[in-house]
């Protein structure tokens, strides 16, 4: 990181404004403390000044858990920079805790020298005991000298500020994270209208709650400014982004917006059926509001009926999309089998979290690629794409159904609790560049003497689709094996060896008709890393660093995981050694040691949070040699 | 040379045109096979072309159903056909959308599913084929077979108490509730033709002979000997009245139940039960399923049929409505909503 010191302004109190490149901040506290906002918040306002953003929300899976206790800390992290970055950042800047349990939890990660900013009024006896804390960490001098810390006392000059308004003590203490926002947002020269603005719309129907959190914002940023506490102050110039207009996005909301869109521009309906589970809610949540877009969304009994009126509602001819974690994908199995066995187009959303069984639900984790790939009873090859992070969402949902649609077949569609919930700067796209979905049902009979015949494919081996109401047409089908063409039920040998074939045999076809595989870096040397998923990020930074440092590597990031594509056999060929960093036990590793018999080697990781970047720079250059 | 015809009118839809080419591979015997003839009767009749239905099964005997009528149909898998169901008519509300189900397949593996599609109101027609077995995969216990049920999986008699379809109907609220047997061919076209009729859940349960594992399951109801002290049929706004010479009733005894008496004597047609379909209170209905041989006569009929919103309808309203107040969604403000700023 490179510092270069600005003359003080006459504005600044006599403080020094360093600029920086990048920043790492994490705000933690109890789940309830309102870390997850103020983050967004920052977020917000870094994109908006123009600096590329990266975050990484980490909450525990219980809602309220006991104030002050060490399961219930709540973090959000973030990175902003002034050129492009794609993860939040290995070691954090500047920590805000408010409380000795966040403390506990997370000052590992604190810089050498890092800014500790810590609300000391928490520091008392019942915190440290519920922290399980022996001893003040505050007093712990060997400790605190490793970083510029801040005791601050948070919570009665939060009170001050906001006295007079006749908040009852509780509520004016929910304040406390605008305030310990206010104090960083001075400490990075943040401009705090765009989130003064939020606060004003947010609590519009409250009037004192916007006048408490502004006025904490406010006393935040003062105490900052005034305090000797804090001498220098930062600034991160905006980056270099390519140009165009902007907004902040997750992965969730991208999906939400690319399903609206494509409802919207393919004048078809979207009709959403889903089941509550954590981390792909927010996608039946966001999607509900865009009922004027053409979407119907169906909050189901369970996974299994939002599964299986997908395929009604493929039947019945609209675009069918579900969205789900692992332990709802194990429940959709049968169903997604039932629309693999019709050939009817749906896309399987599968927000994937740490397993097995109800295993992590707010972490991240990569292991559901062996599920998607095999899933299913019988022989049920699927084609399944990866979005690469929050924005490619947006793109990678549509092109999930452009496959379903054009093959007639359901496509799953790989996100993870990283993408979902991460955000980061996203182009927004012309509306005209946008891809349209092109839906031909079938109207008239395709066989002699007028007979429809469901299964008579065209040269994808796609068969029709047609839409239920069309005079003519009416036919069954089901998910006993059936007769091509006809699709009249057929259990002989022959005809079965057939079907399954055909039907392996269009998903393999896919290949032809998605893009060729393109590395980042050499087209041949000494390694090769691949990755898929949320991992783009770090393992992409990772390798820029190695070939700065000269190593002789490339890298390639795949989006789709099922068929691979084209060329990427010839791709693993033209390096001596290939690594795969995955947040699994080595999952896409067995898929490629098992296509191409090469000898991939894995990295993996399953501890419910993304890869750092030094830890894959390390293992690139162990590797490298 | 060319003839000027004269302009026919559309041809009146018959049973056959609901045929399909497949060739019908129940049991010989087997109950379906009634079931199935009632219903390739009662279609023609409601008006409705040919490609606006949609028959949705699941798994069992009686799901091969939709491959014996010339509409469009799904089937689907085990338990699921509501879920399904749902699915197809949310996305095509046109369709009438019928749902043909069996014991195991409603209320065993897909009894969540079947509630569900119940109190949501869903407009669709949900015909469960009652034989009290598994017969597909031949002869075991169901959940509505009774207590001592001797099956290939209850060679000591099965101990699991069994459901009452109804019941479990009318507890899920449902606003179309009937029952009927497969062979009385016109109480049966008659309850079919109400259901079809019926916006909103129609269930029916059909008492259906499995004449290889289960056979005479219903022979009290079937039977000329046993019938008439055996059912009792229900007709909206008249007294319960049943037997061989119509002498007994059913009347509405202390403690919220029923009682059977002898009419005549004491007793007359206005002190019975009076049937009423449309009370918007479930209670009598939920009396009426309980009403179990061989301690009461079993009620025919439609044992309620209520007007309320269907689930489909709301779904569209909603979508209406958002469209009436936001305008068609626009994509480019969708894309460019929350906080934009420009990179030069």
């Amino acid at each position: 990181m490179s510092t270069a010191t600005l003359e003080a302004p006459a504005s600044s109190n006599g403080k020094k404004l360093e600029n920086l490149e990048t920043v790492v901040i994490r705000f933690c506290g109890d789940s309830g403390d309102g870390m997850q906002s103020v983050g967004i918040q920052m977020t917000n306002a870094s994109a908006i000044f123009g600096n590329d953003v990266c975050t990484f929300p980490d909450f525990p899976a219980e809602i309220r858990a006991p104030a002050g206790s060490l399961f219930g800390v709540s973090g959000y992290q973030l990175c902003f920079s002034n050129h492009d970055i794609f993860t939040p950042g290995d070691d954090v800047d500047t920590l805000v805790a408010m409380n000795p349990a966040a403390l506990k939890t997370n000052v590992a990660d604190l810089k050498r020298g890092g800014t500790l900013i810590v609300n000391e009024e928490e520091f008392n006896k019942g915190g440290l005991q519920k922290a399980l804390y022996d001893a003040n960490p505050l007093d712990d001098e060997t400790l605190m000298a490793k970083f510029r810390v801040h005791k601050v006392p948070m919570t009665r000059l939060n009170r001050d500020a906001v006295e007079g308004l006749g908040l009852t003590l509780k509520n004016a203490d929910l304040c406390r994270n605008f305030f310990a926002l206010g104090l960083v947002y001075w400490l990075y020269d943040r401009d705090p209208k765009p989130t003064e603005e939020a606060i004003r719309s947010k609590f519009a129907k409250k009037p004192d709650v916007v006048e408490a959190n502004l006025r904490a914002l406010r006393a935040g940023m003062n105490y900052g400014f005034s305090t000797e506490s804090f001498t220098v102050h930062y600034h991160v110039p905006p980056a270099k982004l390519s140009p165009g207009k902007y907004r902040k996005i997750t992965g969730n909301e991208a999906v939400a917006m690319g399903l609206a869109t494509m409802a919207r521009l393919s004048g078809k309906t979207v009709v959403f059926s889903g089941y509550p589970i954590t981390p792909a809610s927010d996608i039946l949540h966001d999607l509900s509001m865009y009922k004027h877009f053409g979407v119907k969304t169906f909050q189901a009994e369970d996974e299994i009926a939002a599964m299986s009126s997908c395929v009604g509602a493929a039947f019945a001819g609209e675009l069918a999309v579900t969205a789900s974690s692992g332990p709802g994908i194990c429940l959709k199995g049968e169903a997604m089998g039932l629309g693999m066995m019709t050939e009817l187009p749906m896309v399987i959303i599968d927000v994937q979290r740490g397993g097995p069984s109800t295993g992590l639900p707010t972490k991240t984790e990569q292991s559901d690629l062996l599920l998607a790939m095999y899933g299913r009873n019988g022989e049920s090859p699927l084609p399944i794409v990866a979005a690469s992070g929050p924005g490619d969402c947006f793109t990678m949902i549509q092109e999930a159904f452009r496959i379903a649609t054009e093959f007639m077949c359901p496509v799953i569609f790989l996100s993870d609790g990283y993408i979902a919930n991460g955000a980061e700067p996203w182009r927004i796209p012309n509306v005209e560049d946008l891809p349209r979905l092109k839906i031909d049902h079938i109207t008239t009979a395709n066989g002699e003497n007028g007979a429809y015949l469901p299964y008579k494919r065209n040269e994808k081996l796609a068969r029709p689709w047609v839409k239920p109401g069309t005079k003519g047409l009416e036919h069954r089908i089901g998910g006993l094996e059936k007769k091509d063409v006809t699709g009249n039920i057929d259990y002989s040998p022959k005809n079965h060896q057939h079907m399954t074939n055909t039907r392996a045999q269009k998903v393999a076809n896919i290949a032809n008709f998605i893009p060729e595989q393109t590395v980042d870096g050499p087209a041949k040397g000494k390694l090769l890393v691949i990755s898929w998923g949320g991992t783009y990020g770090a393992v992409r930074t990772a390798v820029h660093q190695a070939q700065e440092a000269g190593k002789s590597v490339a890298h390639t990031h795949l989006r789709y995981m099922n068929p691979f594509p084209r060329n990427l056999g010839a791709i693993l060929k033209s390096y001596e050694k290939v690594l795969v960093p995955e947040l699994n036990c080595g999952q896409l590793s067995l898929l490629l040691r098992n296509q191409f018999l090469v000898d991939a080697k894995g990295y993996n990781k399953v501890e419910g949070k993304p890869f750092l970047v030094n830890e894959l720079v390390n293992v690139i250059n162990e590797f490298h040699g | 040379m060319s003839v000027d015809l004269p302009t026919l009118p559309t041809p009146t839809l018959q049973s056959k045109d609901f045929a399909s080419d497949q060739e019908v591979r129940w049991c010989p015997r087997c109950g379906d096979y009634s079931i199935l003839a009632q219903m390739k009767k009662v279609l023609p009749t409601l008006g409705i072309p040919k490609e606006k239905f949609c028959f949705v099964s699941g798994i069992g005997c009686s799901s091969r159903f939709p491959y014996y009528v010339n509409t469009y149909g799904l089937h689907s898998i085990h338990g699921r056909a509501p879920a399904v169901a749902t699915g197809v008519k949310l996305a095509n509300p046109e369709l009438q959308v019928w749902v043909i189900t069996g014991d195991g397949d409603a209320l065993s593996i897909g009894g969540n599913h079947f509630l569900h599609a119940i109190r949501r109101n869903i407009d669709m027609k949900i015909i469960l084929f009652n034989n009290q077995i598994y017969g597909l995969t031949k002869g075991q216990y169901s959940p509505t077979s009774p207590v001592g049920k001797k099956s290939k999986s209850t060679p000591y008699g099965s101990i699991d108490h069994p459901l009452t379809p109804l019941s479990v109907a009318i507890g899920a609220e449902a606003t179309f509730v009937a029952r009927s047997v497969d062979v009385d061919i016109k109480h049966l076209t008659m309850v079919l033709e109400r259901a079809a009729h019926h916006k909103g859940t129609a269930f029916v349960e059909v008492y259906q002979d499995c004449n290889v594992f289960n056979p005479g399951a219903f022979s009290y109801a079937t039977e000329k000997e046993t019938r008439s002290d055996s059912i009792v049929y229900l007709e909206h706004g008249k007294p319960l009245i049943y037997g061989k010479n119509r002498e007994k009733g059913i009347r509405v005894a202390e403690g919220n139940r029923v009682e059977i008496v002898q009419l005549g004597g004491d007793v007359k047609e206005d002190d019975l039960l009076f049937h009423d379909e449309k009370t918007p209170e479930p209670s009598l209905a939920f009396l009426l399923s309980r009403m179990r041989h061989p301690e009461f006569p079993e009620p025919m009929g439609i044992f309620r049929a209520v007007e309320r919103s269907t689930y489909d309808e709301s779904v569209t309203k909603q979508v209406e409505a958002a469209r009436a107040k936001l305008g068609e969604g626009d994509v480019e403000k969708l894309l460019n909503s929350g906080d934009t700023w420009f990179v030069n």
